[in-house]
């Protein structure tokens, strides 16, 4: 198997995980949902350090972010498919 | 049947009370921080020995005093802890720390400044440690089962590496060892805050479920409530761990339960608590912050740490191993020398959880038979008691 660019927990998330260093905008990124080892395609929007999410589909403002198949927070604006996800625009609900 | 597990052993130092230990320390132990001088002129005097100092232990009262004794006391009870020297101001709180240790029947013996100075103290305390020492270093290490391990777990300076990979390698190892017989032991209560639903869920019983929440909900009402600013975003998640790619703390406490494998855990034990139930994985109601936890669940008696990290959390112990743990490749290309396990094969997908687990088991065996960790080798000895509130 091809080493992935991105990892994702749970089927039910809607964020992945960049597993390799210097993602660049537009890659063709292997996505592999660790869960069940199932795979997918998805293209990068941004350049993206590892460790930062990316958006596994279009989101819009308010809307709650999943991973490990939980609510880890909200959209607090409009993220499109493959695109940065992180502290400009997803906030926790604690606080 | 038997697992393949079953058959593991390591080589410790079984103690006078049957516990098992995985280093030899003589420990100069200060009672406060005023002794601190003396200690680390005595164990300047004698070789092998290492001292112990840090902030507290004057004017504090209530809890806060009952966790100061119940940490040095620990700490000096610990079974990688072969003998110790107390050294105090004065000899009521010495004598209080020395009773508590002699009760492991490990060789103890208290040494107090006023009426003697730091001159007379350290010479006594000295000849003692020199006895001490001597006598120690002929212990010798005898075969173990592998259930005779009581090993902890925290992680630190976390991102999202942590929850895909070294975290649930700790969770693996656990679901591998404690059916043979081992104690584990995890904590940091703000951190689990965003998760903390699925924590009390995973306790034994319903009942202890209830205590749990009630003292992860203490700690929001308590502390985060009166003394937070605007919200916690400048503490939780850590500059490291938003660098890293955790952006809420509902994500960063999801990664850390991975911790837990599959397991429930048996009962919360207070900071530096031992356990008093049977074996198995517990609940230490410990801070977030690496050095302090580490510290606590020592005092508890844990002999080893294993500490996945994603960033790259230094953080080493001076009587316990902590054995560091990462899926990161650019934290084990950039800061090697401090991960003793790499599990980025994870993240390639070419090594399996399983396989991780089975890497971080060897690695905790080999350093429970004498191995020294990342944070050992370069000198890592952080020493950090908890303090609960103003008291003194």
């Amino acid at each position: 198997m091809s080493i992935p660019h991105l990892l994702v927990h749970d089927p039910k998330d809607n964020v992945g995980v960049v597993v390799v260093e210097g993602l660049t905008a537009g890659t063709t990124m292997l996505c592999v949902v660790t869960h069940d080892n199932s795979s997918f395609e998805l293209q990068s929007k941004n350049d993206v350090p590892i460790g930062h999410k990316i958006a596994l589909g279009d989101v819009s403002n308010g809307d709650t972010a999943i991973k490990y198949g939980e609510d880890i927070g909200k959209f607090v604006a409009d993220v499109k498919k493959g695109e940065h996800v992180h502290v400009h625009n997803l906030k926790t609900k604690r606080w | 049947m038997a697992s393949t597990y079953s058959n593991l052993t390591f080589d410790g130092y079984r103690r006078e009370n049957g516990r098992v230990g995985v280093r030899n320390h003589v420990v100069i132990l200060p009672v406060d921080d005023i002794s601190n001088a003396a200690c680390e002129a005595v164990a300047n005097n004698i070789k092998g020995t290492i001292a112990l100092p840090h902030a507290y232990g004057r004017l504090q009262f209530g809890e806060d005093l009952d966790l100061h004794f119940r940490t040095m006391i620990g700490t000096g009870a610990n079974p990688n802890v072969a003998a110790v020297i107390v050294i105090g101001i004065e000899p009521g709180w010495t004598k209080r720390i020395v009773d508590g240790i002699a009760e492991t029947g490990k060789p103890v013996e208290g040494f107090s400044i006023e009426q003697n100075g730091d001159l007379k103290t350290i010479m006594d305390a000295s000849r003692k440690a020199k006895e001490f020492v001597q006598w120690a270093t002929e212990l010798r290490r005898e075969e173990c089962p592998i259930g005779d391990l009581w090993i902890s777990t925290k992680c630190g300076e976390s991102d999202t590496t942590t929850g895909l990979g070294s975290c649930p390698t700790v969770g693996n190892m656990y679901d591998k060892l404690l059916p043979e017989g081992i104690y584990g032991v995890f904590g940091e209560t703000s951190e689990i805050t965003g998760a903390e639903h699925i924590c009390k869920a995973r306790a034994i019983n319903p009942e202890v479920g209830e205590r749990w929440y009630q003292m992860w909900k203490a700690y929001q009402d308590d502390v985060i409530e009166p003394f937070k600013v605007n919200d916690l975003s400048e503490s939780q998640p850590t500059k490291g761990n938003i660098e890293g790619g955790l952006t809420t703390i509902e994500e960063k406490a999801l990664g850390n339960l991975e911790k837990m494998g599959n397991n429930q855990f048996l009962d919360i034990l207070d900071p530096a608590e031992q356990p008093k139930g049977g074996n198995g994985l517990y609940y230490m109601d410990t801070s977030s912050a690496a050095a302090e936890c580490v510290t606590l669940m020592a005092a508890g008696g844990y002999v080893i740490h294993t500490f996945p990290t994603g960033q790259g959390n230094i953080v080493g112990n001076p009587i316990v191993p902590v054995v560091k743990i990462s899926a990161n490749p650019r934290t084990v290309r950039t800061m090697s020398e401090h991960i003793d396990v790499d599990v980025t094969g994870i993240l390639r997908r070419d090594m399996t959880m399983d396989e991780a687990g089975d890497a971080l088991i060897e690695n905790v065996r080999r350093t429970a038979n004498g191995r020294l960790t990342a944070a050992e080798a370069l000198g890592h000895r952080e020493f950090v008691m908890t303090k609960l509130y103003r008291s003194a």
